[in-house]
């Protein structure tokens, strides 16, 4: 791995930045997307855009599962916390996601009991050390995270723990990838493919970009010189007329994906007709659900959850943003009534999100910059 | 919790579940390493692995391993606060 080391060679950097000025055609405009929040987590805090030629735009996808997560979602699983002998437990990062009435972390100082846990199997240990209890775990994540649900849940059924349920709120890359590619809002000349959905799902999830749309997808690691091979790949694709799917993270990343994790996946969960996804609405078959198979284990159908659908707030431009149609910086609430302390919109909550990773590293779009 | 972070595996612990503690930055907790069963043998003691929301879901060599270590280190509070939750973290 004699390359890792290089990793951190400014040499290096500069080698591949030169690289990529000489793999640009002066007067075209690349506009190429990042599809997951750590990539844009990269980007601002290495300032990977620096390095590259002004008419290469860096783009932010949806790729961030708190960010995605609609008002609507919030508010059911804060219905399902008030009900009486509820635990409700989920990951840190959704606590803070405003809903039309408050967050979790709101609605727990308000007295319902609500529980960070780090794993889903936290929320099974906490359910079998609480027997009187109903505890409900409310899973969100990509491909990446499914698979962790997905074996807790067999493993509850397995143990035959009867007061755990999970509300899942699990979303899959590609339709939204398929809904930007075939919005007029954004015209895209490639995709930094995602490294840990990959892990899971493989390259071949993503071929249709190339098939289907001309477009080439790189799949990278999260490394600052990841990003930056990854966008060199991509434009000697562009140069030389050629559109595949191509493997940058080749050290994590296996082409087939993991072949466990997705028969997992296929066994515990089944697709939505619709998910709705903040700011992006209502996309088919891109949200799973609890396959009938572990209808018992099942929040939706063991509580009455509202289910309705609430309209993001007017001020909230996160939809805009998790299509990269504009820059964080550009949303009228950006750092004055949306921050980090007090988010409006979910791309401010999670440290994946762009609006916050544009408020904590202080970073701002090159023509921004320019103008100051 | 969108991080994957490396820890190496001291032993597995229970076999059925398969559960392997393991060591990251010098804590060591339960994760649960299932998803690298292959036909060929699962996760081993002393292999390295990445951890995302208490399961391990892929393998990496030593190398891959520090140099992911560092490159979390470097992004500071965020991987102080996944830290903290795999700190407060009990399965078993
Ligand atoms: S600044 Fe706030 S409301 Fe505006 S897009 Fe970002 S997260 Fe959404």
């Amino acid at each position: 791995m004699r390359f890792v080391d290089e990793f951190r060679d400014a040499e290096l950097g500069r080698a591949v930045a030169t690289e990529i000025l000489g793999a640009v055609e002066p007067g075209r405009h690349y506009k190429l997307m990042e599809v997951c929040g750590g990539h844009t987590h990269a980007i601002y805090k290495y300032g990977v855009d620096d390095l590259l030629p002004e008419n290469v735009e860096l783009v932010h996808g949806p790729g961030c599962p708190v960010c995605v997560i609609p008002m609507g979602r919030v508010d059911d699983g804060i219905a399902i916390a008030r009900e009486p002998g509820v635990i409700f437990t989920c990951f840190g990062d959704m606590l803070r996601v405003p809903g039309s009435d408050g967050s979790l972390l709101e609605a727990k100082a308000a007295g319902a009991d609500v529980r960070m846990v780090y794993s889903p199997l936290d929320a099974l240990r906490i359910a079998k050390a609480n027997p009187a209890r109903e505890v409900v775990f409310f899973a969100i994540g990509f491909e990446t995270t499914a698979p962790s649900t997905a074996l807790t849940l067999k493993r509850a059924r397995a143990e035959g723990v009867r007061n755990f349920s999970c509300m899942c709120n699990h979303v899959t890359i590609v339709p939204p990838l398929r809904a930007l590619l075939d919005s007029p809002d954004l015209r895209l000349d490639g995709f930094i493919g995602p490294g840990h959905v990959s892990t899971v799902v493989g390259a071949r999830p993503f071929e249709f970009i190339p098939a289907d749309y001309g477009k080439p997808v790189v799949i990278a690691g999260f490394e600052p010189l990841d990003v930056l091979h990854a966008i060199r790949m991509l434009l000697a694709q562009l140069a030389e007329g050629r559109r595949a799917v191509e493997n940058q993270y080749t050290r994590v990343v296996p082409w087939e994906g993991n072949v466990r994790a997705l028969e997992a996946l296929a066994e515990v969960f089944e697709l939505r007709p619709h998910f709705e996804w903040r700011g992006l609405g209502f996309i088919s078959q891109s949200g799973l659900r609890l396959s009938d198979a572990y209808a018992e284990l099942d929040a939706e159908r063991r509580f009455a959850v509202p289910g309705v659908r609430v309209a993001d707030p007017k001020a909230c431009q996160c939809g805009e943003v998790l299509k990269g149609v504009i820059k964080p910086w550009e949303c009228k609430v950006f750092g004055t009534a949306c921050t980090p302390e007090r988010p409006i919109g979910t791309c401010m909550v999670s440290s994946e999100g762009a609006c916050a990773a544009y408020y904590n590293f202080g970073r701002f779009q090159r023509g921004e910059r320019a103008a100051l | 919790m969108c991080l994957a972070i490396p820890g190496q595996i001291v032993a597995i612990v229970d076999e059925p579940n398969r559960l392997a503690q393991v060591e990251v930055a010098g804590v060591r907790r339960n994760v649960n390493v299932g998803l690298l069963d292959a036909p060929e043998g699962g996760a081993l003691p002393g292999d390295w692995v990445l951890i995302h929301v208490g399961f391990a879901i892929s393998r990496v060599d030593a190398e891959e391993a520090r140099a992911t270590r560092e490159l979390l280190e470097r992004m500071g509070a965020e991987y102080e606060q996944e830290l903290a939750e795999l700190r407060g973290s009990e399965i078993r």
